[in-house]
């Protein structure tokens, strides 16, 4: 018995030893994650990505792989982050035609609240003390994940720690929405999408599409528009105020 | 194949978003600036090939994948960045409260009263 332990302890290291591991790991977890999430009748509160992330982090927490070995093995398939960020330049474009239905509202107010989605979060945090590391982290909040991870990286921030306020920050945005939308009685699906896609990246954009697809349309605009105008401004704000 | 001829197409733009990043030391991911080009790219020449739309597509459809290992990651911090959860926790509620609220303000201000707004 214990030589069979034995060598099951040889092959989990041989196995991790090499990425298989960590990409059957991340793979499996993605397949699941999406099934219990229908099965659990699409709750807002719970996304795939985070059934998914918790699953992984209970298998390597059973099989005792280090999260670091983990995280290395599973570069293998997170490589392909650069050329999918490229990848949203697409929908992006073909969204583009909508700017011009409601420029005015996108002109005037998208610069604003992009920027204000991080200066609240910054500043609450800071008041209350935190580190900038975690400033950094919970800047680029309302960003979706691959620029956010991006911009994360070029502040100095936690991506581990960013990803998570990311996924609060969806769930969150998606409720206050409905609830703020209601009680302005705002009731325009555009406006609607572009604050879901503008606070609550993909996360809102998904909840757009369930109202009507041009909220959704209007949500995948916002959230490409608020990614490149917060890469584009966060590094260098945080470069000015030296944090 | 064609797809993966829109792949080539993408890491290209990846690449090339890169450079511009590491010759003009810019302080923007070269993801970020591969998109740009490619969203600019494609506003002038006015059509998309179906190569590029269906990779683009391939890779959007995964993205959850992609990013997953990293929201791991948040599993195994708890005691790097202790006694600043209640920090982080007030910073992404109540933030968030105020971030859509300004949105769905300004928003409503811009957008229904074309008639009055003068300003």
């Amino acid at each position: 018995m214990s030589e069979l332990s034995a060598r099951f302890q040889e092959l989990l290291g041989l196995l991790s030893a090499s990425p298989v591991l960590a990409i059957a790991l991340t793979l499996g977890a993605f397949f699941a994650g999406n099934r219990l999430f229908r099965l659990l009748r699409r709750p807002v509160w719970l996304p795939p990505m985070l059934i998914s992330a918790m699953l992984v982090g209970g298998m390597i927490a059973v099989l005792a792989i280090d999260y670091s070995d983990y995280s290395d093995g599973a570069q293998w398939l997170t490589v392909l982050l650069g050329p999918a960020t490229v990848a949203l330049g697409v929908p992006l474009y073909q969204q583009m035609h909508h700017i011009r239905a409601l420029w005015r509202p996108i002109l005037f107010t998208l610069p604003v609240a992009a920027m204000m989605a991080a200066v609240y979060a910054v500043v609450i945090a800071g008041l209350m003390g935190a580190s900038p590391e975690v400033l950094a982290s919970l800047a680029p909040k309302s960003v979706t994940a691959p620029i956010a991870i991006g911009i994360t990286e070029q502040l100095g921030g936690s991506v581990s720690l960013m990803m998570g306020g990311l996924l609060i920050t969806g769930i969150l945005a998606t409720l206050f929405v409905d609830l703020v939308a209601r009680w302005l009685s705002i009731t325009d699906p555009r406006i609607l999408g572009l604050a879901l896609g503008l606070n609550g990246h993909a996360l809102g954009t998904a909840r757009a599409f369930e109202i009507s697809p041009a909220a959704g349309a209007f949500a995948s605009l916002g959230m490409g528009l608020t990614g490149i105008f917060t890469a584009l401004i966060l590094p260098l704000a945080f470069r000015l105020i030296g944090i | 194949m064609s797809m993966l001829y829109g792949f080539l197409v993408l890491t290209m733009y990846f690449i090339a978003g890169e450079a511009l990043r590491v010759l003009l030391s810019l302080p923007v991911s070269g993801g970020v600036i591969g998109m740009i080009l490619l969203t600019l790219s494609l506003m002038v020449r006015g059509s998309i090939s179906e190569s590029l739309s269906g990779a683009s597509q391939a890779l959007i459809s995964v993205l959850v994948l992609l990013i997953m290992p990293g929201v791991v990651g948040v599993f195994f911090v708890a005691d790097e960045f202790s006694g600043q959860w209640l920090a982080i926790a007030v910073a992404l509620a109540l933030g968030t409260l105020l971030s859509v609220l300004t949105t769905l303000w300004l928003m409503q201000r811009f957008s229904g009263h074309e008639v009055d707004g003068h300003e």
